[in-house]
């Protein structure tokens, strides 16, 4: 029997290879290999269904990869992704709200699950500016207004893991500003965000892979990508 | 606006060693789950119109005004777990639509807390839906008030209603992410409950004939046999249960 790895083991936050996934018999995700290191940011680019959200999506634990060894934050994936829970912090499409409970109501439960003070709750309505309409049921708010509590709600226990789905969607200049020290490199996290603003990704990443229908077109550091490798992703 | 955070994000790491119970994480999920249908009545006005509306079927398809013994706890116990298929149909539909899994996946707490707060919920709805069918039941088919033998009847209910929702739970689980989950629920369902129906019918049996036992003498007979196979079939279903759902929940 193996002993499972301890989080100190390795100085790699991500480590993947040979990474892939199928829904059904079709392949979305292919062969990925990688390693970031803890505190970097890896920009994930790609044309719509190159595997970008299913990436991240296999990081934090939530699927399984068919082919492939992955380690995150020393956990082993599939078998110790119990360890993963309440380390990784996920934005994505989907908000991961009740939609009829408010703001507060939705951040306090989530304070509940992870052991934490009601305390926390008003430090991340603050800290995303969602004060003001914490007590609005989150089927009433705007779609950018719904982005700040998602945010809220991946932050709730100070993962040092951020995945981040297209983290600006949605947001006005203000609320991109807002977020900024919470989720932008001034975090100091780990991160892996995708993005269909190429130019803004690669500002804000170490490394940079470009997936193509699901299979690693490039894995750059940030300032070697240029316009050629960009547009061969979107093409 | 973010001048306090490296403070407070310091502590939420501290804090966050001290991972909730499987038992305390289950009571803040179950409160979130009483507190959305409070808001919402998407189950509980549904399972009681249902319930009724069977009363009221079975009093003119039977043709008669007055049921008793056999005939008067079937009847009941048929209508209540057709009652329940609706809320077993709907019980995680809230968590898939609005990614309440993937929230719970993410969360330091055992996905067993999950099914243990949708369990309850169940048998809390199966009681608020008896504390209103029964004395509709009473008034539109029993043939003599319940009153009488209400403990005893209490005691079968509970029991069922303990085994319709730890199955229940268990099936809502397994069929949520099934593209036909309205039909596969139900075949799953309704064979697998068959024991509850048995049980809780036999039991309530001799409570609704015209001359019913006492308390006493009911325990110690027929009651008493069929508590104990509904408080079997629970707790099997309940073991059965809590080592899948892990499983069940994840990828």
């Amino acid at each position: 029997m193996s002993r499972p790895s301890s989080p100190e083991s390795s100085p790699l936050a991500v480590e993947l290879q040979g990474v892939g996934r199928e829904f059904g018999e079709r392949p979305v995700l292919q062969g990925v290999t990688l390693q970031l290191a803890a505190g970097q940011t890896l920009a994930i680019l790609g044309a719509n269904g190159a595997g970008k959200t299913t990436l991240l999506r296999l990081v934090a634990g939530l699927i399984e990869p068919t082919w492939g060894r992955a380690r995150v934050l020393g956990a082993k994936l599939p078998g110790e992704r119990g360890r993963l829970r309440g380390r990784v912090g996920l934005v994505g499409h989907d908000p991961l709200l009740y939609r009829d409970l408010t703001a507060r109501e939705n951040l306090a439960l989530q304070c509940r699950l992870h052991n934490l003070g009601p305390e926390r709750v008003e430090e991340l309505l603050g800290a995303v500016g969602a004060s003001r309409f914490a007590d609005r049921p989150i089927r009433e708010l705007s779609r950018g207004m719904v982005q700040r509590v998602a945010v809220a709600r991946a932050l709730v226990a100070s993962p040092p893991l951020l995945l981040l789905d297209e983290p600006q969607a949605n947001l006005d200049p203000q609320a991109r500003a807002n977020l900024e020290p919470l989720v932008g490199r001034a975090s100091g996290r780990t991160r892996l965000l995708t993005s269909h603003e190429p130019q803004a990704a690669l500002r804000e990443a170490d490394l940079v892979l470009g997936l193509r229908a699901g299979r690693a077109a490039f894995l750059l550091p940030a300032e070697s990508v240029g316009s050629r490798e960009l547009e061969g992703l979107y093409r | 606006m973010s001048a306090t955070l490296p403070r407070t994000e310091r502590r939420a790491e501290v804090e966050l060693r001290r991972r909730p119970t499987t038992l305390s994480a289950a009571a803040t999920l179950l409160a979130v789950e009483l507190k959305l249908e409070g808001r919402t009545y998407e189950l509980l006005p549904g399972m009681a119109l249902f319930v009724i509306g069977a009363f009221v079927v079975f009093h003119f398809a039977l043709n008669r005004g007055a049921l008793e013994g056999d005939l008067a706890a079937g009847v009941l116990a048929v209508a209540l777990l057709l009652g329940a298929l609706l809320a077993v149909n709907r019980l995680f539909v809230r968590e898939l639509e609005q990614g309440g899994f993937e929230a719970l996946l993410l969360a330091p707490v055992p996905p067993a807390a999950l099914l243990l707060a949708k369990t309850a919920a169940l048998f809390i709805y199966m009681c608020l839906l008896e504390a209103v069918g029964l004395p509709a039941y009473a008034l539109l088919l029993l043939a003599r008030s319940p009153l009488g033998v209400l403990g005893g009847v209490v005691a079968v209910l509970a029991l069922a209603n303990l085994g319709v929702a730890v199955l229940g739970g268990l099936i809502a689980a397994l069929t949520i992410r099934a593209r036909a989950r309205e039909l596969l629920a139900p075949l799953l369902y309704l064979p697998l409950l068959l024991p509850v129906l048995i049980g809780a019918a036999s039991g309530l049996s001799p409570l609704f004939a015209v001359h019913a036992p006492s308390f006493g003498r009911w325990l110690a007979g027929e009651g008493g046999r069929w508590l104990t196979v509904l408080g079997l079939y629970d707790l099997v279903f309940g073991l059965i249960g809590s080592a899948l759902f892990d499983f069940l929940l994840e990828d």
